[in-house]
């Protein structure tokens, strides 16, 4: 027994730096699958201060790029508002909708984003506080952003599209060909797609769509465009890289999506949860 | 008790200075410097081991929890903290055995090779972590070099700041 304890006490320096080293690396390892370590994570009261302190002096540095970004969003919607037929006659009946839409739409301040890595996460204010919850869709003017995956009473944290943990349901936008949204930690601006079977039309310059086979998204929100293609022979499924719309350096309004039928949902597909 | 004040300082400024600062910066889109493990680099060669390790492991776990990186940091940290009396030999030789060694007293060559030896072993354990696959080997690997020389450029310049400041 002394002996075990002389041992100790004469290694205690390899001993701390191994049990140390032991929990980074648990941690590191924990934070190459999609289930992320909650216990080391940007959203908590501490380092949510810091950054949106920080980014609260920022965003003058870019009030008119965004400025800008939000004007062509909403002469996209007038467009769109004016051009439906009878709007103004069909307001109450709006209004109903509203009240039962299928989806939530709550908007949003990115504080932190980072795109340099192989796994990047942002960090956008408000949190349970706010009703936002875990594995909502995050959206900004031009295309998909991420899914929520840690929320604190006043930030969350989004595990974005330039993830290599990230998959997520895309289609054509002419046709119903499905496949998968992942990222090869290269170029911030390009995402590939996957497991496209070779039936699918394919051509350069067509968009990209979320698939609405996911509970998070709704269908046809728009992704990006086609910018090379190649067909593998022998799985006979395409390879296509997504040059995206939304330039993801740049991202300041987000909004969160929230399937309001999406408990009902899960709820069929597990009836063991209930 | 000097000693843990300087050093507790030294603490919340780096990793406001990393965090606020340089991580804004993308040169050529992924090189990154940092200057963080410059407390590590500037501890007392005296200090005790295993206060020293711990230390270490805090600056690197709150490292990771702003830029949300699971436990890289704290593993690359931990790794240049704990073969620090390494490089240190490696670097001063006989005066850091002989206890006799002031940090900006020796050469230039000296301290330049301590520090470039801490950063590489440093970014290279960060990078390979946060990598963590052999089909980005050529990325890794000039992610590493490149923001390796703009780590020990910045720390270096940083050093002599320091001095003329205390002297």
């Amino acid at each position: 027994m002394q002996q075990i304890i002389i041992f100790l006490i004469k290694n205690k320096t390899g001993l701390v730096f191994i049990i140390l080293m032991t929990i980074a690396l648990g941690l590191t390892f924990k934070s190459h699958t999609y289930h992320n370590s909650k216990l080391v994570s940007s959203a908590n009261f501490i380092s949510g201060t810091v950054l949106s302190s920080s980014e609260n002096i920022h965003q003058y540095f870019d009030l008119k790029a965004q400025n800008e970004i939000l004007q062509e969003e909403n002469e996209n919607l007038r467009r769109k508002l004016l051009n439906i037929p009878s709007a103004k006659d069909s307001l109450p009946i709006k209004l109903k909708f509203i009240e039962d839409s299928l989806y939530k739409i709550t908007r949003s301040r990115v504080i932190s984003n980072h795109y340099d890595k192989i796994d990047n996460f942002l960090l956008i204010e408000g949190g349970s506080k706010d009703s936002i919850s875990e594995d909502l869709g995050v959206i900004s003017s031009q295309g998909i952003v991420g899914i929520i995956q840690d929320v604190s009473p006043k930030y969350s944290r989004v595990i974005s599209i330039l993830n290599t943990n990230t998959s997520i349901n895309a289609k054509l936008k002419k046709t119903y060909h499905f496949g998968t949204l992942t990222w090869d930690g290269k170029y911030p601006n390009i995402l590939s797609l996957i497991d496209v079977p070779r039936s699918a039309p394919v051509r350069l310059g067509d968009t990209i769509t979320t698939g609405g086979r996911s509970l998070v998204f709704p269908e046809n929100v728009p992704i990006g465009i086609i910018s090379n293609f190649q067909l593998d022979e022998n799985i006979g499924y395409y390879f296509i890289d997504v040059k995206l719309f939304n330039d993801m350096t740049n991202l300041k309004h987000i909004y969160i999506i929230e399937n309001s039928r999406k408990t009902e949902a899960l709820e069929l597909l597990n009836p063991d949860s209930r | 008790m000097k000693t843990y004040f300087i050093n507790s300082i030294r603490f919340v400024l780096l990793i406001l200075i990393q965090v606020l600062i340089l991580d804004e910066f993308n040169v050529f889109g992924y090189i990154n410097p940092i200057i963080y493990q410059l407390l590590i680099i500037l501890l007392p060669f005296n200090i005790n081991s295993v206060q020293k390790l711990f230390l270490a492991f805090v600056l690197g776990i709150s490292m990771d929890i702003f830029e949300d990186s699971g436990g890289i940091h704290a593993a690359a940290t931990l790794t240049i903290a704990y073969l620090r009396p390494l490089f240190l030999r490696n670097a001063f030789g006989l005066s850091y055995d002989y206890q006799t060694l002031k940090f900006y007293d020796a050469p230039f060559r000296e301290r330049f090779s301590y520090v470039s030896l801490m950063v590489l072993v440093h970014h290279t354990v960060l990078f390979s972590l946060e990598i963590f696959s052999v089909d980005h080997l050529l990325f890794f690997v000039k992610k590493t070099i490149y923001s390796s020389i703009f780590s020990i450029l910045l720390i270096m310049i940083t050093l002599n700041l320091i001095r003329k400041n205390s002297k």
